[in-house]
């Protein structure tokens, strides 16, 4: 490569990260401000952490968020798993085509959409809506983004293991367990992570599928960003980007430690061998 | 598996309920409320207008009812210029802002592409960081930024661009849709472009820039054509639903901004009317229908 092109190619990253976190780092740096107007600074002050503490209304709503995030990511999570391994092992059965098509669809359907059409279910068959409305509509969304996540894992993987453990009489749940999950795993968690994200943040499926008692954080920020920008807004979303932003970052090192672990005692495996 | 039938049934029950589950679920909760929706933008806004009572309390009650429907719903909108200019500006506006993701996320794509290999998986963690962070939250942000009195009008101000009383006016508008799409979709451009871009062997710029050709016509020639797929998918993933959104246009597009989405929304939690809003679904999954089949046949190719 050439001068000219690097140079264009760092001028371009340059400007890109900036786009992405520069909106992020003022929403954040604002969220410190003494003054009620969001855009004057009036100095430093931690008031608006200390007023979203005694806020019920979010503080239960943020706890209605949380369950939903962890009940809908763990459903997603088994059956998303589930899906993958039937689109990955099953190449031929009947319906096929449509199992795929209903796994892949919902990852591009727009959300008003999705929400609609299963508030109309819950309609039809005469269920309240409210909490478990909410945990079902996430489920169904997310369980396609974990599919995705460990069908491409599963991809990699070596099956000769399975086929060891098989031939030695190894029942296949057993099978799948004991060599296949494990192996699976980190697909796994980034699934679980991707589908809880996506829980703590939706707000239009929530919105039409949601009751009494059952309002999400993203559903009571809409309801605020309504009545316009508070200091407050601030002060939630910075909490929720440091929660969100330490967790995949940890999950990340995690990921990676244990791939240099691997690729370590792969090499201590070819050194003795 | 003949050969471990003596271990009896339990193998293939495994099996059948691995496909089952997930299968039967889907179907419950995905395939057959887009039934129902279907049904219901059939039905007469009188039966189905709330207070609702369910549309099937028996079996045979459904039955019956599958058989009374009307076009009402359909005709209500293709009569009211509304919903068609609706559906023709979230159109024309997916379709811009796609344009504009490919413009902006390209170079980012290619920057890290092109990066050593040492810094890139850090570069793919900070594209997808911003994108696990809330959607709304993101489109909050630009609005402190975007508003008459914010930070960009605070700017220019300082920068002596604006005179101390004048404001820009950004917020509310197209402008502020297009600026707030392209930044919550970026990650889903830049990341399959940068797939496609990071597998290009480099080889081949190097041959033919040894025969002569200028970079940009080796950008034209050679690395535009490879990334192709990449192009194809990450238009694809940000095309469809745009088309449907929601959040961005109704938070930062103020009322002049027309898009179908917002249109459903309002037609169901304002004026409460579900079998219209089940049309304007219906009539939008009808439009998305090709791009969804092209993008999930492009899926499966990869």
């Amino acid at each position: 490569m050439n001068k000219t092109t690097s140079w264009f190619n760092v001028t371009s990253l340059v400007l890109g990260f900036a786009f992405l976190y520069v909106p992020i780092l003022i929403l954040v740096v604002y969220s410190f401000n003494a003054s009620k107007l969001v855009t004057v600074w009036g100095g430093f002050s931690s008031r608006w952490y200390v007023e979203l503490l005694h806020d019920e209304a979010i503080i239960d709503a943020a706890w209605v968020t949380i369950r939903v995030g962890i009940l809908s990511a763990s459903f997603a999570t088994v059956l998303g798993t589930m899906a993958a391994l039937v689109l990955d092992r099953y190449n031929k059965f009947h319906g096929r085509a449509l199992f795929s098509g209903m796994v892949y669809a919902p990852l591009v359907m727009p959300e008003v959409i999705t929400g609609l059409s299963l508030l109309l279910l819950f309609v039809a068959v005469g269920f309240d809506r409210g909490f478990w409305t909410v945990v079902i509509a996430h489920t169904t969304l997310t369980m396609c983004f974990v599919a995705v996540v460990v069908q491409s894992r599963l991809v990699t993987l070596d099956r000769s293991l399975e086929e060891a453990a098989l031939d030695l009489g190894c029942p296949p749940v057993k099978t799948f367990f004991l060599i296949t999950l494990p192996l699976i795993l980190p697909g796994v968690v980034a699934g679980w992570m991707l589908a809880f994200t996506l829980s703590l943040d939706d707000l239009v499926i929530a919105s039409f599928n949601t009751g009494p008692g059952a309002t999400t954080l993203p559903i009571k920020i809409y309801s605020m960003v309504r009545l316009g920008v508070t200091p407050e807004i601030n002060a939630i979303s910075t909490i929720l980007i440091s929660v969100i932003a330490v967790g995949v970052i940890v999950a990340s090192v995690i990921s990676h430690r244990s791939q240099v672990e691997k690729e370590k005692a792969e090499r201590a495996v070819f050194l003795a061998g | 598996m003949a050969e471990r039938g003596t271990q009896g049934m339990r193998p293939f029950v495994a099996k059948w309920a691995l496909v089952a589950v997930p299968y039967l679920w889907s179907l419950m909760f995905f395939l057959a409320p887009f039934l129902i929706i279907l049904k219901i933008s059939l039905s007469q806004t009188a039966i189905a207008m709330p207070p609702y009572t369910p549309v099937i309390n028996t079996l045979g009650e459904f039955w019956s009812k599958l058989t009374d429907f009307s076009l009402d719903n359909y005709m209500f909108l293709g009569e009211d210029p509304l919903y068609y200019s609706a559906y023709l500006s979230s159109l024309r506006i997916a379709l811009i802002s796609t344009v504009l993701l490919l413009i902006v996320g390209y170079p980012i794509a290619y920057g890290m592409a092109r990066a050593p290999k040492s810094v890139r998986n850090a570069l793919v963690m900070a594209v997808i960081l911003p994108f696990w962070t809330s959607f709304l939250i993101r489109v909050y942000a630009w609005i402190g930024i975007l508003k008459p009195e914010g930070l960009i009008t605070i700017a220019l101000q300082g920068l002596g661009i604006l005179g101390p009383g004048e404001q820009i006016h950004i917020y509310n508008t197209e402008t502020a849709v297009f600026i707030g799409i392209v930044y919550s979709y970026l990650p889903f451009m830049v990341l399959p472009l940068y797939a496609a871009l990071e597998k290009l062997d480099a080889t081949l710029l190097e041959a033919a820039a040894d025969l002569g050709c200028p970079p940009m016509k080796s950008f034209w020639v050679i690395t535009f054509p490879l990334s192709l797929p990449g192009v194809i998918a990450g238009c694809f993933l940000c095309f469809i639903p745009i088309v449907g959104e929601f959040v961005i246009p109704d938070l930062l597009g103020g009322s002049g901004t027309l898009m179908i989405g917002k249109t459903l929304w309002a037609e169901f939690f304002n004026n409460r009317d579900w079998p219209v809003s089940s049309a304007v679904a219906v009539v939008l999954l009808i439009i998305l229908v090709v791009p969804i089949v092209i993008f999930q046949n492009q899926q499966k190719k990869a």
